[in-house]
């Protein structure tokens, strides 16, 4: 039997990136505010610190920072006619646990998606026809425009430091920024970090080629910087322990070290760790959350009342939670109708590895976001009549750290073990680097989650399904931005070079991208979306799913960037709209 | 039932046992030239000597280490470049792997049912690792009886590597576990314990990041990073050279790096 705590304002599912940012702002108007987070409490200090914190099998291959999937993971399976079955351990994807969550160990890249990506399908069937898209794509506009969210890409960009160089400023083209970036009324921050040897042959390359080289904007930050709440981000020191790591110096943007500081001296707020939230509970009409039960590290269970209940977990939980506590339609693939799991994507990603014979890149310095990158081939900045698929992707040269555990690359033909394996890895680890190529992913009908018939989690409750698999337009995409970044290894002087587009079924096995979208998506029609375009649920007015399962299908870029600016957009929705009159927005 | 080979594996384990020996000796004849006093070196080096000298094996059988060590030995062997797998330790850092978090699935899903599920699935066996481990030795030390007469251990080189090839390959079948699970296992745990950081017992001496140049535990890389072309050339750090305080730190904790002074690297 839950024991009935007393009611407090609001209630954020999870205290990670966007529950962090949500939880000050709204405990700084005076309301109470409880962040219930599944996993423990971690600061850089003592949890990150030297010399502990360059570990490179702790944190890479046993993923210390990441979801613990003894107590809960997803089934998955690649079509509807297949049995799912758990991940049991890590790999595609690596979701966060404790406070934090994944915006402890990502790389930092910070993007705001194009014009094109927020208005996808009104765009594409404008310039291309219906033609263009693919028999089961179920694309959709955001029902928010990239303008509208400007603001507060802005905003995210000022808090969490982003180092960068702005191409599009105020309608004017800067050169060295992204000139395919939507207008932006600010430049960055701060300046971009240092440029490594691979960037600066990449971008040699790319520039004789007629391509627009740009530093990738980072939030590992290039100088010692303070936000608006007052927080302070030291200054990166390329140690090259980034992504998968937490920041043993302050570095890195995270809740970390852009909010919590500040956040956990405000009295309005309490955080609750090693809680775990199994359900949102509604009133008789459906209509209006009443409270959230969670089970705490003891095994009690209680339930807490709340005006407002912000879903701020991953995009997993965030949809899970919809699904098991009846809020929203679920989703039904076969007759295309229902909301809640509708429209799950991913990343296409693909790679070209680059072997040199007289260069070396020292590769392992570096951070999760140093890199040199082209947008000519991202979104609809080319022209793709004839190509036979929609969007792209960016190419780009990074330098994330090459530990030997996970980087240890050999050309083409070399045998994976054995003498000659290893005269070739002790070669080239330090003469080759990678280009990858980061494509978006669209929507089908096939692809979704919903809750899994019959493997559960520690509570007993049933596990998320997730069913995807990559179609043609994917392939063709990555085939073909695949084969320009082979183009440019050969222009920057690679001697040989592994080409790997994206080809096969898509597997849960190898690490590609946590950068997993949708399930709750954001629209303007609620027969196709989740919730409205202020992320709120269409159905229960006092739920707002923050996140990238509002994304209806995902860009090219790696989402954070845009995760932040919703956030700050929900936010202002809450904050100016909803406090003062609480019922649906849209 | 085989005496005569159940003596000879415990005389190679044995052997392999006093092989942890040498890489705390090598410790003590090559000192870090960092200004330390003579003291804490000394104490240093008595500690990690003491660390890899007295490594019992906490999962695997005599019988187990015997077949590990000359399985490793030919997935990256010992050669004119430098130490191999068997010599970095790579089977004590195996042991301890499977003795610990890794071996028994800690933080994985471990919920019935187990049907074999499609290779996109993963991992979907019932067993742990270090189930994996035992069932794969002893099916493919099975096969080696029956094809060779002799266990994998006893066998000439190239018939060991005729075996791997086909674990790898798939071709030879086992019984308890699929060949190529257990052989990417092993693979995969080989270059782990090869680039792990020393802590781990296996990379011994830092003999991986030496062979490729990897320095371990960073340095402050600002002023570097834009040398562009420059091989950066460091005695490698382990954590155990920090928190023993065999190498320096900077005021964060980062290592300061002592400087190979030779020309190789390009």
């Amino acid at each position: 039997m839950a024991t009935k705590l007393k009611p407090v304002d609001v209630v954020t599912v999870g205290v990670g990136l966007t529950g962090t940012i949500l939880a000050k702002e709204l405990a700084d108007t005076g309301l109470k505010v409880v962040g219930i987070e599944r996993g423990r409490w971690r600061d850089t200090d003592p949890d990150f610190a030297m010399p502990g914190a360059h570990d490179e099998l702790k944190y890479v291959i046993h993923k210390e920072l990441m979801q613990d999937l003894s107590k809960e993971t997803i089934t998955f399976r690649n079509a509807m006619n297949e049995t799912a079955l758990p991940m049991r351990q890590l790999g595609s994807f690596l979701p966060g646990e404790g406070v934090g969550g994944a915006a402890v160990h990502w790389g930092g890249l910070t993007w705001r998606f194009l014009p094109w990506d927020f208005e996808t399908k009104s765009r594409t069937l404008a310039r291309y026809g219906a033609k263009q898209v693919a028999e089961e794509c179920t694309l959709q506009d955001w029902g928010v425009t990239y303008d509208e969210l400007e603001p507060h890409f802005n905003r995210f960009e000022y808090l969490y430091g982003v180092s960068g160089k702005a191409g599009n400023l105020q309608g004017k083209i800067i050169p060295g920024g992204n000139p395919f970036e939507g207008s932006r009324s600010k430049e960055y921050p701060n300046p971009p970090l240092k440029t490594a040897y691979s960037s600066t042959l990449f971008k040699q390359a790319v520039e004789k080629m007629g391509y627009k080289p740009f530093p990738v904007p980072t939030a590992a930050n290039s100088r010692a910087y303070k936000n608006e709440y007052g927080a302070t981000i030291n200054a990166c020191v390329y140690c090259g322990y980034c992504q998968f790591f937490a920041c043993e110096m302050g570095a890195k943007a995270s809740p970390q070290t852009a909010v919590l500081p500040v956040l956990m001296k405000n009295p309005n707020f309490e955080l609750r760790t090693l809680c775990n939230v199994v359900k949102i509970n509604l009133d008789s009409e459906k209509k209006r959350a009443v409270s959230v039960t969670y089970v705490d590290s003891r095994g009690r269970e209680f339930e807490q009342p709340a005006d407002l209940v912000l879903l701020t977990s991953y995009v997993f939980n965030n949809v899970r939670l919809m699904l098991l506590s009846g809020i929203g339609k679920p989703y039904d693939p076969a007759a295309n109708s229902g909301v809640v799991g509708r429209n799950y994507a991913y990343q296409t990603n693909g790679n070209v590895t680059a072997f040199f014979e007289d260069k070396v890149f020292n590769q392992f310095m570096g951070a999760g976001a140093l890199s040199m990158m082209i947008d000519d081939l991202d979104g609809d900045n080319f022209d793709h009549t004839g190509l036979g698929f929609i969007g792209g992707g960016w190419i780009g040269a990074a330098s994330s750290g090459a530990r030997p555990i996970d980087f240890h690359p050999v050309p083409p033909g070399t045998p994976r073990w054995g003498g000659e394996w290893k005269k070739a890895m002790a070669r080239y680890y330090n003469r080759a680097f990678g280009i990858t190529t980061h494509g978006a992913c669209q929507s089908y009908r096939g692809n979704y989650f919903d809750l899994d018939p019959t493997y559960r989690d520690a509570y007993g409750l049933p596990l998320l399904r997730m069913t995807f698999d990559f179609r043609q337009n994917e392939y063709k995409m990555s085939d073909y931005i695949t084969k320009k970044a082979a183009e440019i290894a050969k222009a920057a002087g690679a001697s040989r070079m592994n080409v790997n587009p994206r080809t096969g079924k898509y597997s849960i096995v190898p690490y590609q991208s946590t950068h997993n979208t949708g399930g709750a998506i954001m629209g303007a029609d609620p027969t196709t979306s989740a919730v409205n375009r202020f992320l709120q649920s269409w159905d229960v007015h006092n739920v707002f799913a923050i996140g990238a399962s509002a994304f209806p299908q995902n860009g090219g870029y790696n989402p954070t960037g845009t995760v932040g600016a919703l956030t700050f957009h929900a936010l202002e929705a809450i904050k100016t709209k909803y406090l003062k009159q609480p019922g649906p927005l849209a | 039932m085989d005496k005569s080979s159940g003596r000879r594996r415990f005389l190679k384990s044995a052997a392999a046992l006093g092989a942890a020996i040498p890489a705390g000796a090598a410790a003590q004849s090559k000192p870090a030239p960092a200004p330390h006093a003579d003291h804490d070196k000394q104490h240093a080096q008595h500690m990690r000597a003491a660390a890899t000298a007295a490594r019992p094996y906490m999962f695997l059988s005599q019988t187990e280490v015997a077949f590990l060590d000359a399985a490793v030995s030919h997935l990256i062997p010992k050669d004119e470049l430098g130490p191999g797998a068997k010599e970095a330790g790579v089977t004590y850092f195996i042991d301890q792997q499977l003795f610990g978090g890794y071996g028994t699935m800690a933080k994985k899903y471990t919920q019935g049912p187990w049907p074999e599920g499609t290779p996109q699935q993963g991992y979907q066996s019932p067993l742990t690792p270090a189930e994996v481990y035992r069932a794969g030795i002893r099916d493919t030390n099975e096969y080696c009886r029956k094809t060779h007469g002799k266990t994998f251990d006893a066998l000439s080189r190239a018939q060991q590597d005729e075996v791997l090839k086909g674990l790898d390959a798939g071709k030879i079948e086992l019984e308890q576990v699929r060949s190529q699970f257990f052989f990417n296992m092993l693979l995969n745990n080989t270059i782990q314990g090869f680039f792990a950081d020393p802590v781990y017992g296996g990379n011994r001496d830092k003999a991986g990041w030496k062979l490729v140049g990897f320095p371990g535990v960073a340095a402050v890389y600002t002023t570097f990073i834009e040398k562009h072309g420059v091989p950066y050339r460091a005695q490698p750090v382990s954590i155990a050279d920090i928190t023993q305080k065999v190498a320096q730190v900077d005021e964060h904790g980062h290592a300061i790096h002592v400087m190979l002074d030779d020309k190789a690297g390009v």
